[in-house]
């Protein structure tokens, strides 16, 4: 896999495919982008579980901390990694330790990890890398237009009003990751030591 | 299924929009709005703190101008916009995010007067300070970067001069001192030329032009290319650092490559107000959808127009980069292979009086200080938009006393031809 850019099929796979998430390095803070993260995936209805050693006894929006992944006790199809780049590998060697297999692992804006990612994929796993998963499912639905974001979606279809919980289609015709091509080519070069 | 790129007159006429949820309008609604009613405390909370997607007040962001900002956006090949009041509004807001007081950036001598004039004078009230460079020298930029500079300033396609800059040139040169290019973009339209394609990090316009295209809005727009990294040296903790009116967030490791277009709107626009009413966006994005056939229009006649004013008796000198033999046809070939654009200046043989005179005597074409209409327009610089502007600054600005500048618009060139050849020989 090409970790520079995804074509929007791959992520919208994974986000029309996954049903629950677990959110390592989740944050109780509500100024945390994991914190606004989990609340919006939550609200679209997907089964979301806060990893987090520091907070067990307490909640996350009504769901218990748990302390590790090891500790869900049930499958589950994500694992969305709030760390930082240094703190990847280890997530993901305990994600690989789980059975049955998560189907994603994804790495949090900001993060790249590619060893990781090569270990995650050799094991039948897919990757997503220095991506918000609530970025591109409001990309993907379009939802974060309201923003001015070039979504890099057409639509000629009326869209449902949306609602509060309501999952929202992300099947919109895409416009491609080349449109914002500029931008992938920085991250690219960014990520390459000169 | 691989994801299908759809080409410029499909974005121009889709992007951004969708038909209306609610009524299944096809066309973008005006949400002649100043606010929006939340659903509960909490997702009026959520709002407040950037954390939900949605609208609050107009002042923020509207549906109408959101359509705007996804449409040019997507025409540009940013990741996002910021739509505003006008061109100058987008200068302000743009610069507010990356200069504190002391701080320089550098900008083209040749720019649209009304920019010198708001950088020399209003910007450096703010303690912002202008350093002038020339397109025609890159080295002057390189020599004008200092430790305090925080961003680089130039026009795609200069006002008045139609002069085509060499943007990846000056690209090399923001890279190495590690800030970001801005361009403004407002002559040439990304359907002419796509700056983010050659190096730009922010893309700056007048809407009020050849965008909107009929003369009849104002508007600006701010696009983000996503290519920079606010937070690699310190250099903008507006973006970087946390921000305290919303309660510590980052705003680049929070919405990472549009940050800078939310720094723009969730500061810029929400503190100074510069905001884009909803009926200006929908005309101009009903303008839009027709930008790449008019564009071909414009410079079709433009071309026609330099190429006759160049085989006159009366005329000195045309400045058209479209023209072979132009100091910036080259430019022009690299940069806007489908055309150099419609505004040009010319100069007459009988100087500042026969100027004045042909401004006078002609019949189609409007004498006003706009440029990007239908219309033709015609104007002469240095008594109007430069009026301001020193003799010496006229003339590196490209406005010198005896030049006339015309926008070519879409009439039929025939009748523009005439039109100038009666005024000529009047």
């Amino acid at each position: 896999m090409n970790h520079d850019s995804y074509p929007d099929d791959y992520i919208r796979a994974i986000l029309n495919g996954v049903k629950s998430i677990a959110m390592v390095g989740a944050s109780p803070v509500n100024v945390r982008p994991s914190y606004f993260a989990f609340k919006y995936l939550a609200q679209r209805g997907y089964d979301m579980i806060p990893i987090n050693p520091g907070h067990v006894g307490k909640s996350l929006l009504g769901k218990p901390f748990v302390a590790s992944l090891a500790d869900i006790g049930r499958p589950i199809d994500m694992v969305d990694i709030f760390r930082n780049s240094s703190h990847i590998m280890p997530v993901v060697e305990e994600a690989l330790k789980l059975a049955p297999l998560p189907k994603v692992i994804w790495m949090q804006l900001g993060a790249r990890d590619d060893a990781a990612a090569e270990r995650a994929e050799a094991a039948g796993l897919k990757v997503v890398m220095n991506r918000c998963p609530k970025i591109e499912y409001g990309r993907l639905s379009s939802e974060i237009s309201w923003m001015g974001v070039n979504s890099r979606t057409l639509s000629s279809k009326r869209a449902p009003v949306p609602t509060q919980g309501m999952r929202l289609s992300l099947n919109r015709t895409s416009v491609g990751g080349g449109e914002t091509a500029a931008s992938d080519r920085a991250a690219k070069n960014r990520n390459e030591p000169s | 299924m691989t994801d299908r790129v759809p080409g410029f007159s499909t974005l121009a006429v889709h992007a951004g929009a969708q038909p209306d949820p609610t009524t299944g309008a096809r066309a973008t609604p005006i949400y002649q709005t100043t606010s929006f009613v939340f659903n509960d405390a909490d997702h009026a909370a959520s709002l407040f703190g950037l954390q939900a997607f949605g609208n609050i007040y107009t002042r923020i962001g509207n549906p109408t101008n959101a359509v705007l900002e996804e449409r040019v956006a997507a025409l540009e090949g940013g990741t996002a916009a910021l739509a505003v009041a006008s061109g100058h509004a987008a200068q302000v807001v743009v610069l507010q995010q990356l200069l504190r007081p002391g701080d320089e950036f550098i900008a083209a001598r040749k720019l649209y007067g009304g920019s010198i004039n708001q950088f020399t004078h209003a910007f450096k009230s703010f303690g912002w300070n202008v350093v002038w460079a020339d397109t025609d020298d890159i080295s002057s930029f390189e020599r004008a970067v200092t430790p305090h500079t925080k961003a680089i300033f130039i026009e795609s396609i200069a006002n008045p001069s139609g002069s085509v800059t060499d943007i990846e040139a000056i690209s090399a040169v923001a890279r190495k001192a590690e800030v970001p290019l801005i361009v403004d973009n407002t002559l040439a339209t990304p359907y002419l030329i796509r700056p983010i394609d050659h190096g730009a990090d922010i893309v700056v316009h007048s809407l009020t032009k050849f965008l909107a295209g009929h003369g009849n809005s104002l508007g600006g727009i701010i696009v983000d290319a996503g290519t920079f990294d606010w937070s690699k040296n310190n250099k903008y903790p507006v973006l970087s650092e946390p921000r305290p009116e919303y309660h510590g967030i980052r705003i680049q490791e929070t919405f990472g490559n549009f940050a800078f277009a939310i720094a723009c709107r969730v500061l810029g626009l929400r503190d100074l107000g510069p905001a884009l009413s909803p009926f200006n966006a929908f005309m101009i994005l009903t303008g839009i959808e027709t930008l790449p056939l008019r564009m071909q229009k414009h410079c079709e006649n433009a071309k026609a127009i330099a190429e006759f004013l160049s085989g006159h008796p009366a005329v000195a000198t045309v400045n058209y980069a479209g023209l072979s033999g132009d100091k910036y046809n080259n430019l022009a070939r690299k940069y806007a292979p489908k055309g150099a654009g419609a505004v040009f200046t010319f100069s007459l043989k009988g100087g500042y009086d026969a100027g004045v005179h042909l401004v006078s005597n002609l019949k189609l074409f409007s004498h006003l200080a706009n440029v990007g209409d239908t219309r033709s327009l015609v104007i002469h610089p240095a008594s109007t938009t430069h009026s301001q502007l020193d003799d010496a600054q006229k003339t590196k600005a490209g406005a010198a006393p005896d030049v006339v500048r015309l926008s070519i618009g879409i009439e039929d060139k025939e009748d523009l031809i005439a039109d100038l050849e009666q005024a000529l020989t009047a």
